[in-house]
């Protein structure tokens, strides 16, 4: 377990985080995600909320974002539930980040599919630059993380990096992309080969009419 | 002896013709909003399908032969009439669609839900319209931030159209759809896990019975669908059960999106006819694969959850729920993971014991204790520093985990190792053996 999350001394959080309160379009927004469940079900919605927190928490330290034990407290408090019940949330799902995280947090996809198609050349291009599984690089710019399978097996390699996806990669292409991000650009979403989306490379195979028109295949049924 | 009956015709196993695909806009190279999907033909008079009533669509879902596209294979339209005529006691019922796509290999919910939403949004009133729900909640994977967008988009595009919501479609039917995100947890694609999580709790499958049908979301009568199978439906309907019926083997029919990953030439997601043989699916759709068909040394044809099949035996088989299933192995989700002979195999499928080992939810033992030891084992069988004994007592533990947990992620988890040292025993005792420097592995006690 020696790359579990550390989870920061609790005093430390507490005097940063103990007032956490949602901001005014957050506040908004956790009332519009309460509706979506059936009145007495509130506590569905700890999954959303959580998940709006740790944006929130992400916006105003530009990282990722995490979840400092208040923010759990806050979200459990809002939904009238346990904390312990919002707490073992929080632990069970991969997505909620219980230590603070980089700006960037690299999610390299090491699953057999990806594998077999070189994540071990993504990983390694991440180590050159002095990225480390489970830790975030002093500048605090990245945290590197290797999840499981991301469900974009016909684009494989690929790496989720906050919210976005880079897909088909090689040792090349992943490295460019952590130059461009620590430059401060933003490097092209999806495949980085010469690919529409999870079509054949070169062209689809099937259905060409759609390339150029939105074509009403009804015609000829 | 001369059989006076004429012999059936031979099913269609494809290709499949551009007209007959479902999804045509599953490479996304057009819009996904609700008009340009009208264009293609979804919402196309809704109500006039509605008007079917609903025990005539569950009629019609049966005849199409559909069976579940989630992995298991269910009869949807069997699976649809379980649920119950009417409410006695007050309690509404509720359609859950399983977008929680996270089997290694798979990657066709994806699609559907970034390039199609409408197929699923519409699919979803259908369905619950004939299972007569109260409302639908989608549940997508945590990590499809920007599918979820999409479809959340996607929704209220349907309800601004008047499609959904009340007097969905002008046809007098209350029907609501909610977009319900994950957090990252393989387990949630388990159809109690996943009525868990919707609840607000950790994804951990319940024991069944009761079955979701009886007392599921909420204690309420609930079905679990994959986003194929509803994204399907409508099409069915509007062309008929015999369309639908008409591709693919008895038993096997319609049209399923397989996904090819590994080691071929072009990977891609691509919509064909049940049944097509696995060359075929490979030549016409992957560019064929890599290094051709001499270097192929093993398929995971449905998925990281069923067991691999050895090149000789994939090549020309059926790629449908029976073919595969003769093979010892299974259609899944019809994501197949092609290896080539440059694969080092034992890693491979160590990897899926490391994937089971950190996705299971640590409910019951068996699963919880097995996975991480049968992974433990597996890595080093893939360098050889193992007893050769470890490899039947591995067998053993994998026997000794299946069929013994709540769910089938203990199964899943024991299946591909099973697959290994059936077909690749050889493989795993040259390495022991080469470890041990050259000493032959029979004799190798001293």
């Amino acid at each position: 377990m020696a790359d579990a999350p550390q989870i920061p001394d609790e005093a430390e959080v507490r005097a940063r985080w103990g007032g956490f309160a949602w901001t005014a379009e957050n506040a908004e927004q956790a009332k519009k995600v309460i509706a979506r469940y059936p009145e007495g079900r509130q506590q569905s919605a700890v999954m959303p909320l959580l998940d709006l927190a740790q944006r929130q928490v992400g916006a105003e330290t530009n990282t990722q974002g995490w979840l400092p034990i208040p923010v759990i407290e806050y979200v459990a408090a809002q939904l009238d539930m346990p904390f312990m019940r919002a707490y073992e949330v929080a632990t069970f799902y991969t997505m909620y980040n219980l230590a603070p995280v980089g700006r960037f947090h690299v999610q390299v996809c090491g699953t057999t599919p990806c594998m077999l198609r070189g994540s071990d050349d993504v990983l390694d291009a991440c180590y050159k630059r002095g990225l480390k599984k489970g830790a975030t690089t002093a500048d605090g710019l990245f945290t590197l993380t290797e999840v499981e399978c991301l469900g974009a097996c016909a684009n494989a390699p690929m790496v989720q990096i906050n919210d976005d996806n880079y897909e088909d990669l090689t040792f090349e292409s992943m490295s460019a992309i952590l130059d461009d991000l620590a430059a401060g650009k933003q490097p092209k979403i999806g495949p980085q080969v010469d690919r529409q989306t999870s079509a054949p490379e070169g062209g689809p195979t099937a259905t060409k009419a759609m390339v150029t028109e939105n074509h009403d295949y009804r015609g000829e049924w | 002896m001369a059989d006076e009956t004429p012999a059936a015709p031979a099913p269609f196993v494809g290709p499949l013709e551009d007209k007959d695909r479902i999804f045509t806009n599953v490479h996304g190279y057009q819009d996904w909003r609700v008009d340009a999907a009208m264009q293609r033909g979804d919402w196309d008079n809704t109500k006039k399908l509605l008007e079917i009533g609903q025990d005539g669509i569950i009629d019609i879902m049966k005849a199409s032969g559909l069976r579940g596209r989630g992995g298991a294979g269910f009869p949807t339209g069997m699976k649809w009439s379980f649920m119950p005529k009417e409410s006695k006691d007050g309690r509404p019922s509720f359609l859950v669609i399983n977008a929680d796509e996270s089997e290694p290999g798979s990657c066709k919910d994806r699609e559907i839900i970034r390039h199609d939403p409408h197929k699923l949004i519409e699919g979803a009133l259908v369905a619950g319209f004939a299972m007569r729900a109260r409302a639908a909640y989608i549940y997508i994977r945590g990590e499809f931030i920007y599918e979820a967008k999409v479809l959340f988009a996607a929704v209220e595009e349907a309800y601004a159209k008047g499609f959904i919501g009340k007097n969905a479609c002008g046809s007098g039917y209350d029907f609501d759809v909610f977009v319900h995100r994950g957090a990252g947890a393989y387990i949630c694609g388990e159809e109690t896990a996943q009525i868990e999580s919707l609840e607000g709790k950790k994804g951990q499958p319940r024991l069944k019975p009761p079955f979701p049908a009886g007392a599921g979301l909420y204690g309420c009568p609930t079905t679990v669908n994959n986003v194929e199978s509803i994204a399907v439906a409508p099409t069915i309907l509007r062309r008929g059960a015999a369309w639908f019926s008409s591709f693919g083997r008895e038993n096997n029919r319609g049209t399923k999106l397989f996904q090819v990953s590994g080691h071929v030439n072009k990977p891609c997601v691509i919509e064909e006819s049940m049944s097509i043989p696995f060359r075929e699916l490979i030549d016409r759709h992957c560019g064929g694969i890599r290094g051709g068909w001499d270097n192929l040394l093993a398929v995971i044809p449905g998925g990281s959850s069923v067991p691999l099949v050895p090149a000789a035996e994939i090549m020309d088989a059926p790629m449908d729920f029976d073919g595969l299933r003769a093979l010892g192995s299974g259609l899944g989700t019809a994501a197949v993971i092609v290896m080539d002979k440059s694969t080092d195999i034992v890693r491979a499928i160590a990897r899926l014991s490391y994937f089971y080992k950190h996705e299971s939810c640590g409910q019951c033992t068996p699963c919880r204790e097995g996975t991480g030891w049968m992974w433990r084992v597996m890595e080093r069988l893939v360098t050889g520093d193992a007893d050769p004994e470890e490899i039947d007592m591995l067998f053993q533990v994998t026997k000794q985990v299946e069929g013994h947990t709540i769910c089938a992620l203990g199964d899943a988890a024991a299946w591909p190792i099973q697959g290994l040292i059936r077909h690749f025993r050889p493989e795993i005792e040259r390495r022991i053996a080469a470890k041990r420097g050259g000493a032959p592995v029979l004799e190798a006690a001293e």
